[in-house]
């Protein structure tokens, strides 16, 4: 060691921290039931507007899956007072504001970014997009069929592939869950626009809806505003939609999804999660953080710096009402089995013993500290505030989150574990190729491998075995 | 818009560049190193991005990984990346923990050598293979990466090899080509520091001068090859690639002035009255009106020396084949060549922009970036806060004469993606789905 470098061997120790808190909001409701909330961030002058209106997928009528997204991504396409979707999109762009619609399990969602000196000039047609959609037949075709097209181009995205097939195998076919958010290819060419409109009559409604501001804005202000763009819309809440979680099975299964020559096999092994306004929400977090939620967790430091199977693998429980849990990675073709074997250990290892003070403190330190940087942008302050809505959140979540997750104990943990991962029932999807991988599979000892195409269906017997 | 920028050079030539800004308790530091693939020797294509993964794996007083480990117990984000002539490192932490992110970057760039070893080596190069695996070779249409540059640089040239590697010479990469790559680029006077967000510029000043202080200036790195080539192709270049894909896709590449010329940003705006968001003439023409692609954009890629890229990418409807799209591409862009833009295209693409430009300066780390970039390219980070006014100063005159001397036929590279024979096709689809179980 040279001279230099003696001041290097001392590590730097953390001054005080400073304080911090989730920006201020004020929440009002207009006559007509929509709910405004206003978040002030005054560093830039930037606003994003969020509309979040209870009309997610899973308000999919049965055999109509895609209905609720293509219902969000229309509403720019065309309204009442300006029937071009051409001109709206110029409108909205002129003023430098992209407006981005789509559909969640849960919600949809309207949003775009503006400097403010713009906002006045761009909320009305804001409203106008969500209120007084047309939905022009022409539109609706082309939408459909660039729906269409994506659903063909997945059959080549292992990705995609992998996360669509994961949901497939995981939920009972009753399950809304089961088909894809954005529909699959027998029910999107069936929409109609009087679905569409029909949809939007049904759900989006100023009693089911939440307009969100965050940024360089007074609440007075906006609170006009929005009276003055949204106060002829109407309708009460509509019901809110829930689908069934129920799992496809109740045994471990491995379903192999044939993607010939794949140099990688994309890996899901997962089961049906919890809701997110769950008691046991903070435990799950952190048991998850150290099993794969972070870069220095057991699942990523195993598959990937320990073996070297993988770029990365992660695991999350997906927030909604329910999601499931999760982990995912790629890994190499030839070590496909092993690596589902290290992660189906490192599920069983953290519901067998208490994670060590080392581990649980790296977790709720970093979601401890992570979280001011988690809100540097108006659109992040908005998207959280949108999740407050959806899952009918405390007001005082944001300010109390730090605390809960400090409190989390190594008990809570090993809680969390033993009550939310079930070995038993785990899923494992391996989008790959069966020349490689089928036969490994078999060895994995988590029940039979089945292999299907790339759309999901079973493959005759003779085709499988070759 | 407008942000506060202070700099300083040490005596070792590491430049510094601070930018304060106090509304939340964040702060990011971010390191770049003036290297990248354009630096790499024959036979080892890939090395700086796998030197990238290296920087993770320790240092003389740091672990291997726990350099991540720290910064997450921190409360901190972090990450590096590689591109054709940069590479980056960074960290945003809570602003009481800016000496631990400091300490760490000048623990690697001084002391990183002791902690190299052929096990953290090989695991390393097995990672950087799977990632190769994972965003090129499993992915459709992964591959543009790697040809577009191919096609658009002449083989000599610096950009014109793969930045990810290949398999082979991913294989060939040595610890002596770590220790000699270190050497040679990972040194102070080939690097820019910048800190932006919440500090004490006295306190963040004397932090830097106790770390990265002590570490010495290097040899003079050697000088790239030639970059210059010239404004144009000279001809209409093609490269056909059969890929796992279900439909065709269309990469049309032109030669562009390079990012921070006075014409860069004329070509910036071309290409987002081209392209930039469901309001540009390609979405419009080829998504909307005539449905022949199920989506269509263009960007530049901001390279800074020799010449820019300016790239169309379409992708072709079900029932659209190659040379229909690529017919359709090319109207749009012959009919902008024949009769320009209006203003009021320019005013569109301007606006759009400068929404993009402020909401990129909202978190600390794309500060800190951004003024990486600038002092690393300009020797100037001053230059983030004229931005806006150089697209601003960009007129349809500027755009149209732009486009004339650049989109014509002899400056034209069209990378096209089609279907491999027997890739299961949209007949063999229909039909098939949802009818599950």
């Amino acid at each position: 060691m040279s001279a230099s470098s003696v001041g290097q061997a001392t590590r730097p120790s953390a001054g005080p921290p400073r304080e911090y808190r989730f920006p201020r909001f004020e929440r009002r409701v207009l006559d007509n039931g929509l709910t405004l909330i206003v978040a002030p961030v005054t560093k830039l002058p930037l606003a994003t507007v969020v509309m979040v209106i209870d009309a997610g997928a899973t308000a999919d009528p049965i055999g109509g899956e895609g209905i609720a997204m293509l219902t969000a991504q229309l509403l720019a396409e065309g309204t009442a007072r300006i029937t071009s979707g051409t001109e709206l999109t110029e409108r909205f762009e002129r003023l430098g504001a992209a407006i981005e619609a789509q559909a969640t399990w849960d919600a949809a969602s309207v949003r775009m970014t503006v400097m403010t000196d713009r906002l006045d000039a761009a909320l009305p047609l804001f409203a106008e997009v969500v209120t007084t959609p047309t939905f022009p037949a022409r539109e609706v075709g082309r939408l459909r069929a660039e729906r269409l097209a994506e659903l063909l181009q997945q059959r080549a995205e292992p990705r995609g592939l992998a996360d669509e097939m994961f949901e497939r195998f995981t939920y009972d076919p009753t399950s809304r869950y089961a088909r894809p958010d954005g529909g699959g290819d027998a029910s999107v060419r069936a929409i109609t626009r009087d679905d569409i409109a029909g949809f939007h009559e049904r759900r989006y409604r100023p009693g089911g809806a939440t307009l969100i501001v965050a940024g360089d804005v007074r609440i007075g202000e906006i609170e006009q505003l929005a009276a003055a763009s949204f106060g002829t819309w109407t309708g009460e809440r509509p019901s809110v939609a829930l689908t069934s979680d129920a799992p496809a099975r109740g045994a471990r299964a491995v379903h192999l999804v044939a993607k010939e020559d794949a140099p990688q096999s994309e890996l899901r092994i997962g089961h049906p999660g919890v809701p997110r306004s769950h008691p046991d929400y903070f435990g799950i977090v952190v048991m998850n953080a150290v099993l794969g939620g972070l870069f220095s967790s057991r699942i990523n430091l195993n598959l990937r710096e320990v073996h070297g199977y993988t770029y990365g693998a992660f695991s999350e429980f997906d927030w909604r009402r329910p999601g499931p849990f999760v982990v995912s990675t790629a890994v190499k073709s030839d070590v496909t089995e092993p690596a589902a074997r290290e992660v189906l250990r490192e599920i069983d290892r953290i519901r067998d013993e208490e994670i060590g003070d080392a581990e649980r403190s790296l977790a709720t330190s970093y979601l401890d500290g992570v979280f001011p940087i988690r809100y540097e942008t108006t659109a992040a302050i908005a998207s959280a505030l949108a999740s407050l809505v959806v899952y009918s959140l405390p007001d005082d979540y944001f300010d109390t989150y730090r605390a809960k997750i400090r409190a989390v104990t190594g008990a809570d943990v090993l809680d969390a574990a033993r009550t939310h991962l079930r070995p038993e029932a785990l899923q494992i999807v391996v989008v790959g190729d069966p020349r490689v991988v089928e036969e490994p599979l078999g060895q994995l000892g988590a029940g039979p491998v089945t292999v299907y195409d790339a759309t999901g269906v079973e493959p005759a017997a003779d085709r499988r075995s070759k | 818009m407008h942000i506060p920028i202070e700099t300083h050079r040490l005596e070792n030539g590491l430049f510094v560049t601070l930018s304060e800004d106090h509304t939340a308790p964040i702060v990011a530091v971010n390191l770049w190193y003036h290297v990248g693939s354009a630096n790499e020797r024959a036979g080892r294509t890939g090395f700086a991005h796998l030197f990238e993964h290296m920087l993770f794996q320790g240092s003389a007083h740091v672990g291997a990984n726990e350099h991540f480990e720290l910064i997450q117990r921190a409360g901190g984000t972090l990450n590096g990346s590689t591109w054709l002539d940069r590479t980056n490192y960074f960290e945003t932490v809570p602003s009481n923990q800016l000496a631990i992110a400091l300490w760490l970057e000048a623990d690697r760039m001084g002391h990183l050598l002791p902690a190299m070893t052929q096990q953290n080596l090989d695991t390393q190069r097995d990672v950087v293979k799977n990632e190769r695996r994972w965003s090129v070779d499993n992915q459709p249409y992964g591959t543009w990466w790697e040809k577009l540059p191919a096609l658009a640089f002449p083989s000599e040239h610096p950009f014109h090899h793969s930045l990810i590697g290949s398999m082979e010479d991913l294989s060939a990469a040595s610890l002596e080509d770590v220790a000699g790559f270190f050497r040679t680029f990972y040194t102070p006077d080939n690097a820019v520091l910048s800190i932006a967000g919440d500090f004490d510029p006295a306190e963040a000043r004397a932090l830097v001068a106790r770390y990265f202080g002590p570490i010495p200036r290097g040899d003079a790195r050697p000088p790239l090859p030639p970059m210059d080539v010239p404004p144009r192709f000279g001809t209409t270049l093609r490269a056909v690639v059969e890929d796992d894909v279900m439909l065709p896709r269309l990469f049309l590449a032109f030669r562009s002035p390079p990012f921070g010329t006075r014409e860069y940003y004329a070509a910036s705006v071309c290409s987002a009255v081209l392209g930039l968001r469901k309001g540009s003439r390609l979405h419009r023409a080829l998504v909307r009106e005539r449905q022949v692609a199920a989506e269509a954009h263009a960007f530049t890629f901001d390279l800074t020396k020799g010449s820019d890229l300016l790239v169309i990418d379409a992708t072709a409807r079900p029932e659209v084949d190659a040379e229909a799209l690529e017919r359709a591409v090319v109207e749009e862009v012959d009919r902008l060549m024949a009769h320009g833009v209006t203003p009021e295209e320019v005013d569109r693409a301007i606006a759009l922009i400068q929404t993009e430009l402020v909401a990129a300066m909202q978190s600390a780390g794309d500060r800190a970036d951004k003024l990486s970039m600038f002092a690393t390219y300009f020797g100037e980070p001053r230059l983030v806060n004229g931005q806006l006014d150089r697209y601003r100063e960009v007129s349809a005159a500027r755009v149209n004469a732009l486009a004339r001397e650049r989109l014509g036929p002899d400056n034209r590279a069209f990378l096209s993606y089609v279907p491999r024979q027997g890739t299961p096709g949209e007949l063999e689809l229909a039909g098939s789905a949802e009818t599950v179980e």
